[in-house]
């Protein structure tokens, strides 16, 4: 019970540190051909990911490991229903891996322009289709207990829309303040710009969902039930407020983590309002998958707990370690031309 | 096509795909960092330039790799739910780790590398590729540990129609993992080692930075030598234990049809599946078949025709992967031995005819490798879990045939451009030997 509960607190945690680095991945590749003018910019604004990217890439590899170890029913229904949209995400993730790894690899114009909008659209289209399915996760997916009802046109609801939407303008804020945080010259000077800007996107938009979410999810139950919950999406608001006076001050550290918090606490306030399902179904609340029916035997939680409690800690250091080694603000000779 | 034959065709072209990247990441990783090793020693130019050519051609390999591997993570959930239902509760635990354990460091470990020429010490850059190279094998060690589950399930306790893991120790010391493990690393090196001594004979042939690819080949052809003699001992290991564990995988792969003692080993064998023999058996060692698969050389083998006819695999693709494969195995010996006397008495040059054979010879370990997997994959069936789960019933529910072929067609279109670029950059790199 209790552990089974600690795997659905991990999972979410998974998911949402996930998104939280890959979004300014994503928002980065997203913004790249707009923001940076000229080659010596496009190089910088790879050079902000490249070293990062596939780093940020296994938090997803550890999520859906993960969702197959603590909760192997979710694992199978979760990509089995939504099949064609798990398609496009790995087709978009293999298009951004490679785009960004291979577009210095060569130097004819017409290759490095090719690869620039493989970068581009598939930064776009994997946000857009894991917002596109978390969105309607958080709706409830169609799931009978003889099986799934749902098709792929019906994903594309007001509020999986929604979601999707989202889900973009908070990377592309993400990623405009990332840019801006380790480049330098015109290209921070441009992402500045933007990020002021999207702020405004960013809180218009967050504001709508969370009204969405009352009358498309069922997510404010336990939040009506425990209403200290609130606290977690005040704080997600109050994150997200926050990046725009810690980014007039020129504190962009400071908004680029205000922005890693408001992603991961937004995730968290759908994950918390889910709770105990991790699925649920929106036509027969029995066939929900819940924490409690779909979970893996205690012998395999308690060992994924051991496994997690000493890896993910050493993880998170050497990642922040490396991270910190990248610290240095990007421009001619610190190394964007290795890449 | 039903969605169970779409899903496996899929499985395979996705994982045969993805594991052409594999061996070379496991094998060039530790090759570069020897290289890199080796100048932060001796302090000579010539390898740093050989770590910096080499490391360009592994980072265009390791990017298709990465990329390919997602895949299989979630091919599982997309097109086998039911098996990861049947099997989640063991199988996922050793994926989940792999990523937190082994995925984490190599890809963190190798972005570091890449943009710390200028900025860490010649040895702790080479020692970063290390950890690169140690974090790419404890990942293929923990891939193994789930596969291995697959071909030899233990340490588990069937719960309500579903496996529950009950003994960690069983699963991470399956021996048959563990022998996997050191016969897919020496198939690494050998790959890697037939790589790097084709490229250089390329270059060699060219006249191209003599030095450096003499050196190269060199390195090459040691470790080419040994990890190609180490495979014939992993290879006997694996036999004898697809001879305990897959008694219906022994008598495909040997396509031995009727159950003997004394076992004679055909050097020429050609099987007729249909009729449920063999068209010819000639040339017998005698007891050898006995010898090889139990170390006895009375030893019975059980044949095909005594297991009920829905639990043999295909007869055809396990003899022919198994024969190839084998064969290859040796001739890898032999080019490797001929590879370490040339490049030891200096006569490489003087040998041209040998640098083009292996100019060629660098496809052959990458059709030994997938021939391998073909065999043990296919050697499975009609079993996704050995004995226990049928591949039939393991595929998912709710997709249709018309998702899959759409899924598959998309696979081969991406995969395909993936392997033409990557092809693309292999050979203009191999030809870029001056900084």
């Amino acid at each position: 019970m209790t552990l089974q509960v600690l795997w659905f607190a991990l999972w979410g945690v998974l998911w949402a540190v996930y998104f939280m680095l890959d979004g300014f991945d994503f928002g980065a590749g997203m913004l790249r051909n707009f923001l940076a003018e000229g080659e010596f910019d496009r190089g910088l604004a790879l050079a902000a990911i490249g070293p990062v990217w596939n780093g940020n890439e296994v938090w997803l590899i550890t999520a859906g490991g993960a969702t197959f170890a603590a909760f192997p029913l979710v694992y199978a229904s979760m990509f089995s229903f939504l099949y064609l949209p798990m398609l496009l995400i790995l087709f978009s993730l293999i298009v951004r891996g490679v785009s960004i790894e291979f577009r210095n690899k060569s130097e004819g114009a017409k290759w490095r322009s090719w690869w620039d909008w493989a970068l581009a659209i598939s930064s776009l289209t994997a946000p857009l289709v894991l917002g596109l399915g978390f969105g309607n996760i958080f709706e409830g997916l169609p799931i009978a207990t003889d099986g799934y009802r749902g098709g792929f046109w019906m994903l594309f609801n007001g509020y999986g829309l929604l979601t999707a939407i989202l889900f973009i303008a908070l990377f592309l804020q993400h990623g405009a303040l990332w840019l801006e945080y380790r480049t330098s010259g015109s290209l921070a000077v441009r992402s500045r710009a933007l990020a002021s800007f999207l702020w405004y996107v960013v809180l218009g938009i967050a504001a709508l969902f969370l009204v969405a979410t009352a009358f498309a999810t069922r997510i404010y139950d336990n939040y009506l039930s425990r209403p200290a919950l609130f606290l977690v999406p005040l704080l997600a608001v109050a994150f997200l407020v926050a990046v725009k006076p810690l980014h007039a001050r020129s504190r962009v550290l400071g908004a680029f983590s205000a922005s890693c918090a408001a992603i991961v606490l937004v995730l968290a306030t759908a994950f918390i309002g889910l709770f105990p399902d991790l699925i649920p179904s929106s036509i027969d609340p029995a066939a929900s998958l819940t924490a409690f029916n779909s979970s893996s035997g205690q012998y395999t939680l308690r060992l994924m707990a051991i496994v997690a409690a000493i890896f993910v800690p050493i993880v998170i250091v050497y990642q922040f370690l490396a991270y910190r080694f990248f610290r240095a603000k990007l421009a001619k000779g610190t190394g964007s031309e290795d890449y | 096509m039903s969605v169970e034959a779409l899903s496996r065709v899929q499985f395979a072209t996705v994982a045969i795909f993805h594991f052409l990247f594999v061996p070379l990441t496991l094998g060039l990783s530790a090759l570069v960092a020897f290289m890199e090793t080796r100048y932060a020693l001796t302090g000579r130019e010539v390898y740093l330039r050989m770590t910096k050519y080499w490391s360009r051609l592994f980072l265009v390999n390791f990017a298709v790799g990465v990329v390919t591997g997602i895949t299989l993570e979630f091919q599982f959930g997309m097109n086998w739910a039911e098996y990861s239902k049947f099997v989640g509760d063991v199988f996922g635990a050793p994926l989940a780790i792999e990523a937190t354990v082994a995925f984490f460091l190599e890809s963190t470990f190798l972005g570091l590398w890449v943009f710390s020429w200028k900025r860490v010490s010649k040895g702790v850059h080479a020692a970063i590729m290390w950890v690169v190279a140690f974090a790419s094998t404890l990942s293929a060690l923990w891939i193994l540990l789930a596969n291995g589950w697959m071909q030899k399930p233990r340490g588990f306790a069937l719960v309500g129609g579903r496996a529950q893991l009950v003994d960690f120790g069983a699963l991470i010391w399956n021996p048959y993992a563990w022998i996997k493990l050191f016969h897919t690393s020496m198939a690494a090196f050998t790959l890697s080692s037939f790589f790097v001594m084709g490229i250089s004979a390329i270059n060699l042939l060219r006249g191209k930075s003599e030095d450096m690819f003499k050196r190269s080949f060199r390195i090459g052809a040691t470790v080419g030598l040994a990890a190609s003699l180490l495979i014939i001992l992993a290879g006997d290991l694996s036999g004898r234990q697809v001879a305990e564990y897959q008694p219906t995988k022994l008598a495909a792969m040997e396509s031995q049809w009727d159950t003997v003692s004394s076992a004679p080993f055909y050097l020429l064998e050609v099987p007729r599946p249909k009729a449920e023999r063999n068209g010819i058996e000639a040339l017998p060692i005698p007891n050898m078949l006995s010898l090889l698969s139990y170390h006895s050389p009375t030893a019975t083998i059980k044949g095909l025709l005594d297991f009920p006819a829905d639990q043999r695999p295909s007869v055809a693709v396990t003899f022919w992967s198994f024969r190839i494969m084998v064969a290859l195995g040796f001739l890898f010996v032999l080019l490797a031995l001929l590879a370490v006397i040339f490049a030891w008495k200096d006569s490489l040059a003087a040998n041209r005819w040998f640098l083009r054979i292996m100019s060629f010879a660098l496809i052959l370990p990458y059709v030994a490798c997938e021939l391998g997997w073909v065999l043990a994959e296919m050697g499975r069936q009609p079993w996704i879990v050995y004995g226990l789960l049928r591949t039939a019933d393991a595929v998912s529910r709710t997709i249709t045939a018309a998702d899959v072929l759409i899924s598959l067609i998309g696979f081969i279109l991406i995969y395909g451009f993936l392997a033409a670029v990557d092809a693309y950059l292999l050979a203009k790199y191999a030809r870029q030997t001056e900084e």
